[in-house]
Protein backbone atom coordinates (compact mmCIF):
# COMPACT_ATOMS: atom_id res chain seq x y z
CA UNK A 1 0.00 0.00 0.00
CA UNK A 2 1.18 3.20 -0.89
CA UNK A 3 -0.57 6.50 -0.96
CA UNK A 4 0.80 10.06 -1.53
CA UNK A 5 -1.08 13.10 -1.88
CA UNK A 6 -0.85 17.09 -1.38
CA UNK A 7 -3.67 18.87 0.47
CA UNK A 8 -4.74 21.83 1.65
CA UNK A 9 -6.22 21.07 4.61
CA UNK A 10 -5.20 20.12 8.14
CA UNK A 11 -2.76 15.96 8.06
CA UNK A 12 -4.92 13.62 10.13
CA UNK A 13 -1.98 12.08 11.36
CA UNK A 14 -3.86 9.24 12.98
CA UNK A 15 -5.38 8.22 9.62
CA UNK A 16 -2.55 8.07 8.09
CA UNK A 17 -1.06 5.74 10.65
CA UNK A 18 -4.38 3.41 10.50
CA UNK A 19 -3.43 3.56 6.23
CA UNK A 20 -0.20 2.07 6.82
CA UNK A 21 -1.79 -0.52 9.53
CA UNK A 22 -0.95 -4.30 8.63
CA UNK A 23 -0.86 -7.87 10.51
CA UNK A 24 2.12 -8.14 8.89
CA UNK A 25 3.92 -5.13 9.74
CA UNK A 26 6.11 -5.29 12.92
CA UNK A 27 7.41 -1.62 13.07
CA UNK A 28 5.58 1.42 12.08
CA UNK A 29 7.58 4.60 11.66
CA UNK A 30 6.28 8.11 11.64
CA UNK A 31 8.06 11.32 10.74
CA UNK A 32 5.95 14.85 11.01
CA UNK A 33 7.38 17.89 9.81
CA UNK A 34 5.84 20.81 11.86
CA UNK A 35 6.35 24.68 11.67
CA UNK A 36 9.20 25.95 14.30
CA UNK A 37 8.98 29.15 15.64
CA UNK A 38 12.65 30.59 15.23
CA UNK A 39 14.72 30.52 12.40
CA UNK A 40 18.23 31.74 11.59
CA UNK A 41 17.59 33.65 14.67
CA UNK A 42 14.46 35.74 13.61
CA UNK A 43 10.98 35.11 15.24
CA UNK A 44 8.64 32.96 12.91
CA UNK A 45 4.85 33.72 13.50
CA UNK A 46 3.64 31.18 10.57
CA UNK A 47 4.73 29.74 6.92
CA UNK A 48 3.23 29.85 3.80
CA UNK A 49 3.31 26.74 1.82
CA UNK A 50 3.33 26.57 -2.25
CA UNK A 51 3.22 23.56 -4.69
CA UNK A 52 4.04 23.23 -8.49
CA UNK A 53 0.77 20.89 -7.69
CA UNK A 54 1.06 18.83 -10.80
CA UNK A 55 4.88 18.20 -10.20
CA UNK A 56 4.71 17.74 -6.68
CA UNK A 57 2.24 15.24 -6.97
CA UNK A 58 4.39 13.05 -9.35
CA UNK A 59 7.65 13.93 -7.35
CA UNK A 60 6.16 12.75 -4.27
CA UNK A 61 4.69 9.42 -6.11
CA UNK A 62 8.02 8.69 -7.61
CA UNK A 63 9.79 8.75 -4.35
CA UNK A 64 7.20 6.49 -2.97
CA UNK A 65 7.84 3.60 -5.92
CA UNK A 66 11.72 3.87 -5.20
CA UNK A 67 11.11 3.25 -1.46
CA UNK A 68 9.16 0.50 -2.29
CA UNK A 69 11.75 -0.66 -4.35
CA UNK A 70 14.55 -0.34 -1.63
CA UNK A 71 12.94 -1.21 1.35
CA UNK A 72 10.92 -4.02 -0.34
CA UNK A 73 7.13 -4.78 1.90
CA UNK A 74 7.38 -1.01 3.24
CA UNK A 75 3.62 0.42 3.22
CA UNK A 76 3.73 3.86 2.58
CA UNK A 77 1.58 7.17 3.74
CA UNK A 78 2.67 10.52 2.88
CA UNK A 79 0.83 14.01 2.44
CA UNK A 80 1.90 17.59 2.13
CA UNK A 81 0.14 20.81 3.21
CA UNK A 82 0.18 23.56 1.67
CA UNK A 83 -1.42 27.07 2.52
CA UNK A 84 -1.26 29.41 5.51
CA UNK A 85 0.44 27.28 8.67
CA UNK A 86 0.80 28.47 12.30
CA UNK A 87 3.19 27.70 14.37
CA UNK A 88 3.21 23.70 15.55
CA UNK A 89 0.91 22.71 12.58
CA UNK A 90 2.18 19.73 10.72
CA UNK A 91 3.30 20.49 7.28
CA UNK A 92 4.30 16.71 6.35
CA UNK A 93 3.95 12.95 7.77
CA UNK A 94 5.22 10.37 6.69
CA UNK A 95 4.29 7.07 7.94
CA UNK A 96 6.06 3.83 6.87
CA UNK A 97 5.33 0.02 8.10
CA UNK A 98 7.04 -2.82 7.40
CA UNK A 99 7.50 -5.85 9.42
CA UNK A 100 11.19 -5.01 10.57
CA UNK A 101 11.69 -1.68 12.43
CA UNK A 102 15.20 -0.04 10.38
CA UNK A 103 12.97 -0.74 7.18
CA UNK A 104 10.65 0.99 8.70
CA UNK A 105 12.55 3.54 10.34
CA UNK A 106 15.01 3.64 7.24
CA UNK A 107 12.18 4.24 4.35
CA UNK A 108 10.96 7.27 6.21
CA UNK A 109 13.97 8.79 6.51
CA UNK A 110 14.48 8.15 2.43
CA UNK A 111 10.86 9.50 1.97
CA UNK A 112 11.83 12.75 4.25
CA UNK A 113 15.12 13.44 2.68
CA UNK A 114 14.60 13.10 -1.23
CA UNK A 115 11.16 15.09 -0.41
CA UNK A 116 13.31 17.93 0.31
CA UNK A 117 15.34 17.78 -2.33
CA UNK A 118 13.31 16.93 -4.92
CA UNK A 119 9.73 18.07 -4.86
CA UNK A 120 9.18 21.33 -5.89
CA UNK A 121 7.57 22.99 -2.70
CA UNK A 122 8.46 26.02 -1.28
CA UNK A 123 7.58 28.29 1.77
CA UNK A 124 7.70 31.47 3.01
CA UNK A 125 8.25 32.38 6.86
CA UNK A 126 6.29 35.37 8.11
CA UNK A 127 8.12 36.72 10.78
CA UNK A 128 7.65 38.96 13.82
CA UNK A 129 8.31 41.99 12.61
CA UNK A 130 5.67 41.39 9.88
CA UNK A 131 8.05 40.71 6.72
CA UNK A 132 8.03 37.65 4.80
CA UNK A 133 10.40 35.81 2.87
CA UNK A 134 11.13 33.00 0.66
CA UNK A 135 13.52 30.24 2.42
CA UNK A 136 16.17 29.15 0.45
CA UNK A 137 18.26 26.23 1.14
CA UNK A 138 20.84 24.89 -1.16
CA UNK A 139 19.45 22.64 -3.33
CA UNK A 140 21.27 19.24 -4.50
CA UNK A 141 19.04 18.98 -7.63
CA UNK A 142 20.55 22.17 -8.50
CA UNK A 143 24.12 21.23 -7.95
CA UNK A 144 23.14 18.07 -9.47
CA UNK A 145 22.02 19.39 -12.84
CA UNK A 146 24.36 22.54 -12.66
CA UNK A 147 26.82 20.21 -13.16
CA UNK B 1 7.61 29.05 -31.35
CA UNK B 2 6.07 30.45 -28.60
CA UNK B 3 6.38 28.66 -24.91
CA UNK B 4 5.08 29.63 -21.82
CA UNK B 5 6.95 29.38 -18.48
CA UNK B 6 5.34 28.80 -15.12
CA UNK B 7 6.57 30.97 -12.29
CA UNK B 8 6.62 29.70 -8.50
CA UNK B 9 7.76 31.47 -5.61
CA UNK B 10 10.66 33.95 -5.31
CA UNK B 11 10.63 33.38 -9.13
CA UNK B 12 7.46 34.45 -9.80
CA UNK B 13 7.25 37.51 -7.46
CA UNK B 14 10.39 38.69 -9.39
CA UNK B 15 8.58 38.47 -12.49
CA UNK B 16 5.39 39.99 -11.09
CA UNK B 17 3.44 37.21 -12.79
CA UNK B 18 2.59 33.71 -12.75
CA UNK B 19 4.28 32.96 -16.05
CA UNK B 20 6.27 34.33 -19.44
CA UNK B 21 6.22 34.28 -22.27
CA UNK B 22 9.09 33.12 -24.72
CA UNK B 23 9.72 32.75 -27.93
CA UNK B 24 12.26 30.55 -29.35
CA UNK B 25 13.57 28.83 -32.18
CA UNK B 26 12.51 25.24 -33.21
CA UNK B 27 14.71 22.66 -31.81
CA UNK B 28 15.93 24.88 -29.24
CA UNK B 29 17.14 23.32 -26.01
CA UNK B 30 16.41 24.16 -22.63
CA UNK B 31 19.69 26.17 -22.00
CA UNK B 32 18.97 28.22 -25.03
CA UNK B 33 15.30 28.65 -23.55
CA UNK B 34 16.88 29.83 -20.07
CA UNK B 35 19.26 31.91 -22.06
CA UNK B 36 16.05 33.98 -23.64
CA UNK B 37 14.76 34.54 -20.23
CA UNK B 38 18.12 35.71 -18.77
CA UNK B 39 18.15 38.36 -21.63
CA UNK B 40 14.99 39.95 -19.85
CA UNK B 41 15.78 42.61 -17.33
CA UNK B 42 14.32 40.40 -14.44
CA UNK B 43 15.50 37.13 -15.73
CA UNK B 44 19.31 38.76 -14.96
CA UNK B 45 18.48 37.93 -11.43
CA UNK B 46 18.07 34.44 -11.74
CA UNK B 47 20.70 31.89 -10.47
CA UNK B 48 23.47 30.94 -12.95
CA UNK B 49 21.75 27.55 -13.77
CA UNK B 50 18.15 27.56 -12.26
CA UNK B 51 16.44 24.59 -12.64
CA UNK B 52 13.72 23.76 -15.43
CA UNK B 53 11.08 21.52 -15.27
CA UNK B 54 9.42 20.08 -18.70
CA UNK B 55 6.71 18.22 -18.90
CA UNK B 56 6.59 18.25 -14.86
CA UNK B 57 10.12 16.55 -15.04
CA UNK B 58 13.29 17.88 -14.29
CA UNK B 59 15.14 18.39 -17.62
CA UNK B 60 18.89 18.69 -18.80
CA UNK B 61 20.65 21.54 -20.57
CA UNK B 62 20.47 19.58 -23.16
CA UNK B 63 16.77 18.58 -23.75
CA UNK B 64 14.72 20.18 -26.96
CA UNK B 65 11.69 21.66 -26.35
CA UNK B 66 8.46 21.12 -28.65
CA UNK B 67 5.80 22.69 -29.07
CA UNK B 68 3.13 22.36 -26.35
CA UNK B 69 5.57 21.49 -23.36
CA UNK B 70 4.50 22.79 -20.36
CA UNK B 71 7.86 24.29 -18.88
CA UNK B 72 8.51 25.79 -15.68
CA UNK B 73 11.34 27.69 -13.80
CA UNK B 74 11.77 25.83 -10.21
CA UNK B 75 13.45 27.82 -7.36
CA UNK B 76 15.18 25.92 -5.03
CA UNK B 77 12.70 23.63 -3.24
CA UNK B 78 12.03 24.19 0.24
CA UNK B 79 9.32 21.59 1.49
CA UNK B 80 9.10 19.44 4.55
Amino acid sequence: MTRTAIVTHAIDVAAIIAEVASDGAGATSLFLGTVRDINDGRAVTGMEYTAYGAMAERELTKIAAEAVDRFGGVALSIEHRIGVLALGDVSVAIAASHPHRRDALDATRFVIEELKKRVPIWKREHYADGTREWVDPSSSVARMVAE
Amino acid sequence: MEVRVLLFASYADAFGAPNLSVTIPDGATVKELLARVKEMAVGQSLPAAPLIARNQEYAAPGDIIRAGDEIALIPPVAGG
